[in-house]
């Protein structure tokens, strides 16, 4: 394999997509620019605008109480007009946080030199999906990002794990912080009061077990998903509702109060009732599970390789996930080791999060928080933070290449080059961004173009731009 | 009181010739049939939907959230005096009057786990098994079907297109859009830059097809949304241009006669509500939409079919949040001018805890594969052994269910 393919296939598949000058900088040795960015700690996501989980809950729930306080009193006083305003309160306060996180992301997508890192990170957010179409996610979806992801990204799976299942974040989007053990002392007390009953909510519990670690199929049955989700039942947020008191507003919290009391089997093993960590030590376990290496080892090969990868390559990264005790470094290794992912040079249809990141690299497209960076991700279809379920975007070209979703990306196109023809390039540029990629067609329709705008629209169109 | 009924032999057995025989005057033959497929993602509560009002175990199960008795205040709706339709489904209720709707109940794909993911994939191809294949049932029965079709035989409503209508036959997708058309010259050279990439150049002729329907429609433009608008009230406005959208190209003679889209949602964990609440909305949401279908589709109603189908159903009991958890069988409708309808059809298991599949669950007594072969043989014109072959592999235990359209 000539290296010009090599590094073609380093920034736009496992990269973001070439920046001017990225296939120079990457040179004869495309492998090692990828371990390179590897060496040092996560980049961190700074911005002014930027705030804690922690600061932006505890804000909102606050907001949410006042505003079911005001709700009453104008049910109270038949009045109709101020509980519309109430209603918008809370979108009106979270929305501004959501703009502001997405372009922090984006603004760090389109100009970071450790493109590598960047996808794993948006790899792993998705992996532990969390979506904005659930209240208060819109406002917490970035800091959950930020504070559970990144960190460890270049860390161990089972920190990570454990920093998502204890994020408010997570909490709140599989409804766990409600869950209650039905011999919880706080059901018990219930009880004697003839209250409606409370108990569990398995949520969570089958979600862990099916997305985040052994993957369907596992071997875990419905027994071990009733089991689990008594297991975490007290994992909770401080300040969230009347029913449960306090806390700190907006941490996580472990509740006794709320634990289901005594040893449980799960997966066939016992754990003592040691309260908060009964749960640590099962998610522990599960992240060293094989079935867990061999789920995580298929969708890494699935992404950075191609959408049905070869067997062999998924048992060597399962391989280095299960020898190194789920060191992410070491998976990611055999990742770049893997021949099979240097084969094919085209080989995944971009999402449409892809085509605009790689878009605004290749034409260095600024990011200005006034234009709306949110609107192109919208608009093709990929809403930031919004996959709409706990399993995340698919993953294959299938889920993505509709008729409507290619001529959406046209279309797109077409404007981003109206918008920008007269001051780039494109047949410059073609080379730049495609590299060893570059077909004899596509140059030659923007060498013709009829325009600069129309070159723009023709390099970003191309059939080896929408595949990476 | 248990009961099982067993009403799909009911008014099909007397006289169906005789009715087939006048119906045909009335409508056009399978070359006018539509098909609309909507699915709910995230797994639609049957036992809140439809709930067995007269089943002893029913309230008990459903405790706060049990719905009232028909006729009550915030009571269910009444259908056949042991289901009723939920209070927020008065369209649906509207249809039931008039002919036009067939609720089905304690029905299930063949998945017997508990997965969303894996649930929708079984639903969608046809299978015994989740992603035991890459295609859809739809589309192989597009391509099996004898009706005579448009260029493109499908549309899916939205920017891609669902497992259920990948395959073989040529099918397109469409969604509004906020974004400018292309002038004929660019759109020309990108197709010519296409001739040698089979997949973009086939997607980006199934779009350039789609939206010249679209423009004749003049469904071309999103409405516009304002800034600062609630999720959910975007959601919902997004939902009525979707359906919109989907009588647009059905209404047409040379266009689609069979179209896909997808809600979500469904996914009921905490405070589901009763009468009212969360899942009052969104079903409140999905009956303005199917008005809105019936209202745009005109004259073309009569030929049409419109199945809601979801993954599976939730657990009969309420968890420990107001919610439930996820099930196995739930309920499905089937309603349009073409359909057949005024009936529930179900073999009622019961809801005793021995009765409950895996003591938890409603327990399935009918096969979706039956229902569909049924649709598509009788109004899709799709022949019996691609049903069981192409169509539906290994699915010969379910029988298709005949008589659920007018034929």
């Amino acid at each position: 394999m000539p290296e010009s393919i090599a590094s073609a296939i380093a920034a736009n598949r496992f990269g973001l997509g070439a920046r001017p000058g990225e296939l120079v900088l990457i040179g004869g040795d495309a492998r090692e620019w990828l371990r390179a960015q590897l060496r040092a700690p996560p980049p961190e996501l700074a911005a002014p605008a930027l705030r804690s989980s922690a600061q932006i809950l505890a804000q909102a729930l606050e907001l949410r109480r006042e505003t079911q306080a005001q709700r009453r009193q104008s049910v109270a006083s038949a009045a109709g007009a101020p509980e519309d305003s109430a209603k918008l309160r809370l979108p009106q306060f979270l929305r501004p946080i959501y703009v502001a996180e997405v372009t922090a992301r984006l603004q760090h997508a389109v100009s970071t030199e450790r493109p590598f890192i960047e996808r794993l990170t948006q790899f792993w957010t998705n992996h532990f999906a969390v979506s904005v179409d659930k209240q208060f996610l819109a406002g917490l979806a970035g800091s959950f990002e930020r504070e559970a992801i990144r960190p460890h990204v270049l860390g161990n799976f089972s920190d990570m794990l454990l920093a998502v299942e204890t994020h408010p974040a997570m909490q709140l989007y599989l409804d766990n912080y409600l869950s209650v053990g039905p011999n919880s002392p706080a059901a018990q007390r219930r009880a004697r009061r003839e209250k409606p009953r409370i108990g569990i909510n398995e949520n969570l519990a089958r979600e862990i077990l099916e997305l985040h670690t052994l993957g369907v199929g596992g071997g875990y049955t419905q027994k071990d998903v009733t089991t689990f989700a008594q297991v975490i039942t007290g994992w909770s947020i401080g300040g969230e509702g009347a029913r449960f008191g306090a806390g700190e507003p907006g941490r996580f919290l472990f509740r006794p109060e709320l634990h289901e009391p005594g040893a449980k089997v799960v997966l066939g093993r016992r754990y003592a009732d040691e309260g908060f960590g009964q749960g640590v030590a099962v998610l522990r376990d599960l992240a060293r599970e094989h079935a867990t290496a061999h789920f995580v080892a298929t969708k890494l090969a699935r992404h950075f390789i191609s959408d049905e990868p070869p067997p062999q390559a998924v048992a060597r990264l399962a391989d280095a996930f299960a020898r190194s005790g789920g060191h992410l470094p070491s998976v990611y290794g055999a990742l770049i080791d893997a021949h099979e992912a240097w084969l094919e040079p085209l080989a995944k249809y971009k999402t449409p999060a892809d085509y605009v990141v790689s878009s605004f690299r290749g034409l260095s497209v600024p990011v200005e928080a006034d234009r709306a960076p949110l609107a192109p991700f919208e608009v093709l279809g990929q809403r930031t933070w919004q996959p709409g379920s706990p399993a995340g975007w698919p993953d294959r070209g299938a889920d993505w290449d509709g008729a409507s979703g290619l001529m959406k990306r046209i279309q797109w196109a077409d404007a981003v080059g109206a918008r920008l023809g007269n001051r780039r390039d494109a047949l410059l540029l073609a080379p730049q961004l495609l590299g060893a990629n570059l077909t004899t067609a596509t140059r030659e329709a923007v060498a013709h173009a009829a325009s600069a705008a129309q070159a723009l629209t023709l390099l970003l169109a191309a059939p080896e731009f929408m595949r990476r | 009181m248990e009961r099982r009924d067993f009403l799909r032999r009911g008014a099909l057995l007397a006289g169906g010739a005789l009715l087939a025989a006048r119906v045909a005057f009335a409508r056009a033959d399978t070359r006018s049939s539509r098909f609309v497929l909507v699915i709910l993602r995230g797994a639609l509560d049957g036992l809140a939907s439809v709930p067995p009002l007269a089943d002893r175990d029913y309230a008990g199960l459903r405790r706060e959230l049990a719905l009232h008795a028909a006729g009550e205040a915030g009571g269910a709706l009444p259908l056949d005096g042991f289901f009723g339709l939920h209070p927020s489904l008065a369209f649906l209720h509207e249809c039931y009057a008039a002919r036009e709707l067939t609720v089905l109940h304690a029905l299930a794909s063949p998945y017997r786990e508990r997965s969303h993911f894996d649930g929708q994939d079984v639903l969608e191809n046809g299978t015994p098994r989740p992603h035991a294949l890459q295609t859809g049932w739809l589309n192989r029965a597009l391509a099996a079907s004898r009706a005579p079709a448009a260029r493109e035989a499908g549309v899916s409503l939205g920017q891609n297109v669902p497992l259920v209508m990948r395959g073989p036959a040529s099918v397109t997708s469409w969604s509004p859009s906020k974004l400018v058309a292309l002038d004929d010259d660019t759109l020309t050279r990108i197709t010519d830059l296409y001739a040698g990439d089979a997949l973009l150049a086939s997607r980006l002729a199934d779009a350039r097809a789609a939206d010249a329907i679209a423009s004749g429609e003049g469904a071309g433009a999103e409405t516009m949304i304002p800034q600062g608008t609630p999720a959910a009230a975007k959601g919902k406005a997004r939902y009525a241009e979707t359906v919109r959208a989907a009588a647009g190209f059905l209404r047409r003679d040379d266009g689609p006669k069979v179209a896909v889209f997808d809600t979500s949602g469904w996914d009921t964990h905490a405070n589901e509500g009763g009468a009212q609440g969360q899942l009052a909305g969104r079903l409140g949401e999905l009956d303005a939409g199917l008005a809105t279908l019936r209202q745009e589709l005109g004259p073309a109603w009569q030929e049409t079919a419109v199945l809601l189908l979801t993954e599976f159903g939730r657990t009969a009991a309420i968890n420990g949040t107001r919610g439930t958890d996820h099930g196995t069988a739930t309920a499905a409708f089937l309603l349009g001018g073409a359909v057949a309808g005024g009936r529930v059809i179900a073999d009622w298991p019961g809801l005793s805890p021995r009765a409950l599949y895996q003591g938890r669950d409603l327990a399935p007594t009918l096969d979706v594969r039956s229902v569909l072969k049924g649709i598509l043989a009788e109004h899709l014109a799709v022949p019996s052994p691609a049903l069981e072959q192409e169509v539906f592999p290994e699915s010969f235990a379910a029988r298709p269910l005949r008589g659920l359209v007018r034929t």
